[in-house]
């Protein structure tokens, strides 16, 4: 596995409410013994999201796999509404890995759509769950800090 | 026809920044073309080499996907909301 270079100093701290943490994991053991995805909403100043998170959205993953993940149009599509009614934006999306660590795998990498989103991976392989958040530019990972409060 | 088109954040950069944009056409297709006239920089995140839609969008109009209407010919009319989508995916693989 490549290691995560060190954060840059402008990357954001993904800041989860204790009631998200929650909603995110439990999303993830409901969806077993697929892979589960979600998308994070929130504020983006000059086109970086600043960590902050207005609402997790758990979405459906139309593959069924628990190897990979699309997240359903549709519930992306109902995400994006209510960001934008809330004046916010995708500011990332979730989704776990049942058997494998919570970093980003190289189908993620590969398939990373938006270098300003935050991707974070959940990994179910251990009793307990693990959450750990990255940035994927240019197929580099940068790992984030995260701070659940 | 005017429609409302609902961007991905990736491309309201090349729109100065703008949620959504309102364009003319009497298809998916012509509405594009119209976007990419005013925005040339969607043009490559939207249509493919061979013309059709590019295989990482997604395409809404109102509540359906382009995919299983007439894909690029879907007609539009006055006041639908057309949904660009990116194909967010991945996976332990």
């Amino acid at each position: 596995m490549p290691a995560a270079a060190a954060p840059a100093p402008a990357a954001p701290v993904l800041r989860l409410s204790l009631e998200q943490y929650r909603v995110i994991v439990a999303h993830c053991l409901d969806g077993l013994p697929d892979e589960a995805c979600g998308m994070l909403t929130g504020p983006m100043v000059g086109g970086e999201p600043t960590g902050e998170v207005g609402g997790v959205h758990p979405c459906r993953n139309a593959d069924a796999s628990a190897r990979n993940y699309t997240v359903e149009p549709r519930d992306l599509l109902r995400a994006m509404r209510t960001a934008d009614a809330a004046g916010h934006e995708i500011v990332g999306v979730w989704h776990s890995h049942t058997h494998t660590a919570a970093y980003p795998s190289p189908t993620d990498v590969r398939q990373a759509v938006d270098p300003a989103w935050i991707y974070v991976l959940v990994s179910l392989r251990h009793g307990e769950p693990a959450l750990r958040a990255y940035r994927i530019r240019d197929e580099v990972i940068t790992e984030l800090g995260v701070a659940v409060a | 026809m005017a429609a409302t088109v609902i961007l991905p954040t990736l491309l309201r950069a090349h729109a100065d920044g703008a949620s959504s944009v309102e364009a003319e056409g009497a298809t998916v297709g012509e509405v594009f073309q119209g976007l990419i006239a005013r925005y040339p920089g969607m043009a490559a995140n939207l249509i493919g080499e061979d013309g059709e839609l590019h295989r990482f969008v997604n395409v809404y109009r109102n509540d359906d996907d382009i995919r299983y209407l007439e894909q690029l010919g879907t007609p539009v009319s006055d006041g639908d909301e057309i949904a660009i989508l990116p194909a967010v995916a991945g996976g332990a693989g």
